[in-house]
């Protein structure tokens, strides 16, 4: 046989029929359902008179309409209205709900990882862009929308055209203060925010080896804002380490038979990628968006770039908008920046070894005058994981807000906004115009990188601090 | 029943700013809950198209006279990036645009246009810009149409500029056919894959 992707691999074995065309018709194994989609997506089913075919391979969490407040004080009514339309349909339907307070519950891309549900070699799908995250696990994760979520509900099916194969190898030794955030955000400042339009990202290398599960899904995470629809890294002993035990995973025999076939997923050493690149990690700094794209994104201790400098007018009066967008002056230093709001969370940052790395800066220093800093654990699980190591104090003795797990400010859905014109730096993965809020700024980072700048006030090299 | 498209003759707006992500198309403030469609047409760019105020911003291509109402947009790079919001699709559909013609699109959201019968037209970025340019030259008078029939985009200036889709979305788009209504079709061929799928990695199953 010749040599295959692993991309190859997982898309073959799905294959419920060849549509012609390079369009497949592909089954979902695992269909993941939130509030903010998953309710109207089983209500317009109703409506057709369809019913779910494959309730047991669906599940479903609140994350994205649900206050982050203590207590979840705060929800609004229509996100209300969403929660309690989420536990009467899936009720309806047979599909498990993990509502909140319930370990379980968490952003749909936290959750699925941690309780077992997300395997190697899995197809999953998720009315959500950064479903792309679950690839870290070894599994072909893509977002949908909604018409296609209905597709997938009524058939467990879903129309894909088969992408196109790039590898990305980070190759080198991650420096200090330097974390996988920053590998995919230096990946998209490269080759920008349509680099991956058409493509399924195989992320490998070194580095990428070397960094366990939860950054791998920091990293895939972000395939999507590179506009590739799904990423994944190749599953090895890390994966089958983190997955072992987990409530949905299997056990025993099965656990060894999954573990063999799952071993047989990696792209063969021969095999062949429609694009290739390598990135040296050694060379990589701290990175920092200043713009309103992911791809506006540079080095902490670098100046913000010249428009002038530019060629092509469509780039260059993009550069000039986003500038002004975020109140921002070329050729400046980034680092000074004076920031309002900090937010630790999101489906990118914020499980626990996110909220360790954010600690570790927090720890004995607080929350400069002036800034709003929240941390927003990914879920339930995490919540009392951190608790349990002592983190939200950690964090509550430093100024920081600890917070219910959800989506939170990383997309304001639940009305949690940063109000206009204020600078915001956050563990999120959009700096989109509007995105934490009309008229809010928002600079992405790591959470080590937003810890620091919540103790300074500015965005700020954490390099420079001294981490116990 | 998905709403057909097959030829279209209009005013063009040209957006060509890069990478104009769905949260922009539609605010999530504006979509979240089960019954805001039929209320997104209003929103649709807001952040472009009101000022902080919330009048309108007069700059923005949407707002000026000729463009106001236009069912075509020319679109820059990787236009549709970002969220996978249907609504972003709703919103435009809801403000008139049928079309988008753009040397590129997100992913998800080039996916959902076709679900809602709505043409995302995919040509070279410097056919994108010259025909940008000739709208803007024309101050809206010039009109473009776009056939699906014989995959031809006809620019004010009467050039004829040959685009692609694939036959299976064509033929979709041209009889407004239902997705899931014909996958359903193949509900044996699902329930055969699921039977042999279940016996090869039986731990996706066994939940």
């Amino acid at each position: 046989m010749h040599p295959r992707t692993q991309l190859a691999k997982i898309w073959d074995t799905h294959v419920v029929a060849d549509l012609g065309d390079n369009a497949y018709l592909l089954h979902v194994d695992r269909h993941l359902l939130h509030d903010l989609g998953g309710s109207r997506g089983l209500l317009d089913l109703k409506q057709r008179g369809l019913s779910v075919h494959s309730p047991h391979l669906t599940f479903a969490t609140p994350d994205h309409a649900i206050s982050s407040a203590p207590g979840r004080v705060g929800t609004s009514a229509v996100g209300s209205d969403l929660l309690q339309a989420l536990r009467e349909e899936t009720r309806a339907a047979g599909i498990r709900l993990f509502d909140i307070n319930e370990p379980g519950q968490g952003i749909v891309h936290v959750m699925g990882p941690e309780l077992g549900l997300s395997l190697p070699g899995c197809l999953i799908v998720c009315g959500d862009s950064h479903t792309c995250t679950h690839g870290g696990l070894g599994a072909l994760a893509f977002g949908v929308g909604s018409s296609e979520l209905a597709h997938v509900l009524a058939t467990q099916t879903i129309v894909q055209r088969r992408p196109k194969a790039m590898r990305v190898s980070f190759e080198g030794t991650m420096p200090v203060g330097v974390t996988p955030k920053d590998l995919i955000l230096r990946l998209i400042g490269e080759i920008g925010a349509a680099g991956g339009t058409g493509y399924a990202v195989e992320y490998g290398g070194s580095a990428v080896r070397a960094l366990d599960l939860e950054g791998r899904l920091t990293i895939c995470n972000l395939s999507i804002e590179l506009g590739a629809k799904m990423g994944f890294v190749a599953p090895d002993d890390t994966t089958f380490n983190y997955l072992a035990g987990r409530p949905f995973a299997p056990k025993e025999a099965m656990w060894e038979r999954a573990v063999a076939d799952w071993r047989k997923l990696p792209s063969d050493p021969e095999a062949q990628f429609d694009r290739e690149l390598t990135i040296d990690v050694a060379s990589i700094a701290p990175q920092v968006t200043w713009g309103t794209s992911p791809e506006h994104v540079m080095a902490v201790d670098q100046s913000i770039p010249d428009p002038s400098a530019i060629a092509d007018p469509s780039r260059r009066g993009g550069f000039e908008a986003a500038l002004d967008y975020m109140g921002l002056r070329p050729n400046q230093p980034i680092i000074g920046t004076k920031v309002d709001w900090v937010f630790i969370g999101s489906c990118t940052n914020s499980r626990l070894s996110d909220l360790r790395a954010a600690a570790a800066v927090a720890r004995g220093r607080k929350v400069a005058e002036g800034v709003r800093a929240w941390v927003v654990p990914g879920s339930e699980q995490v919540k009392r994981d951190a608790v349990a190591e002592g983190l939200d104090r950690i964090f509550l003795a430093a100024g920081f807000e600890w917070r219910e797990p959800g989506c939170s400010m990383c997309l304001a859905a639940n009305g949690e906004t940063v109000p206009r014109g204020q600078r915001s730096i956050s563990t999120s993965n959009r700096n989109f115009v509007g995105r934490q809020g009309p008229g809010a700024r928002t600079h992405l980072a790591s959470p080590a990188m937003a810890a620091a700048a919540a103790i300074a006030g500015a965005i700020t090299d954490v390099r420079r601090m001294e981490i116990a | 029943m998905m709403e057909k498209f097959d030829t279209l003759t209009s005013v063009a707006a040209p957006l060509l700013r890069a990478n104009i992500d769905t949260d922009i198309v539609i605010p999530i403030s504006r979509m979240v809950g089960n019954a805001t469609r039929g209320s997104l047409g209003q929103w649709c760019f807001s952040a472009l198209r009101y000022q902080a105020d919330g009048s309108e911003n007069p700059e923005f291509v949407l707002n000026r006279a000729p463009f106001r109402g236009a069912q075509i947009l020319i679109t820059g790079v990787n236009f549709g990036c970002g969220s996978s919001r249907e609504a972003a699709v709703w919103a435009l559909k809801e403000m008139g645009v049928r079309c988008l013609i753009g040397s590129s699109f997100g992913d998800i959201f080039f996916n959902n246009c076709f679900q809602n019968g709505v043409l995302p037209v995919v040509l070279d970025r410097a056919t994108v810009e010259s025909l940008a340019r000739e709208v803007e030259a024309s101050q809206g008078a010039g009109r473009i149409s776009v056939d699906l029939n014989d995959l031809t985009v006809t620019a004010p200036s009467g050039t004829r500029h040959a685009f692609a889709v694939e036959p299976k979305r064509r033929q979709a788009l041209l009889e407004g056919l239902d997705e899931i209504a014909i996958t359903l079709q193949r509900a044996p061929e699902i329930a055969a894959f699921q039977a042999e799928d279940r016996r090869r990695r039986p731990w996706v199953y066994s939940l």
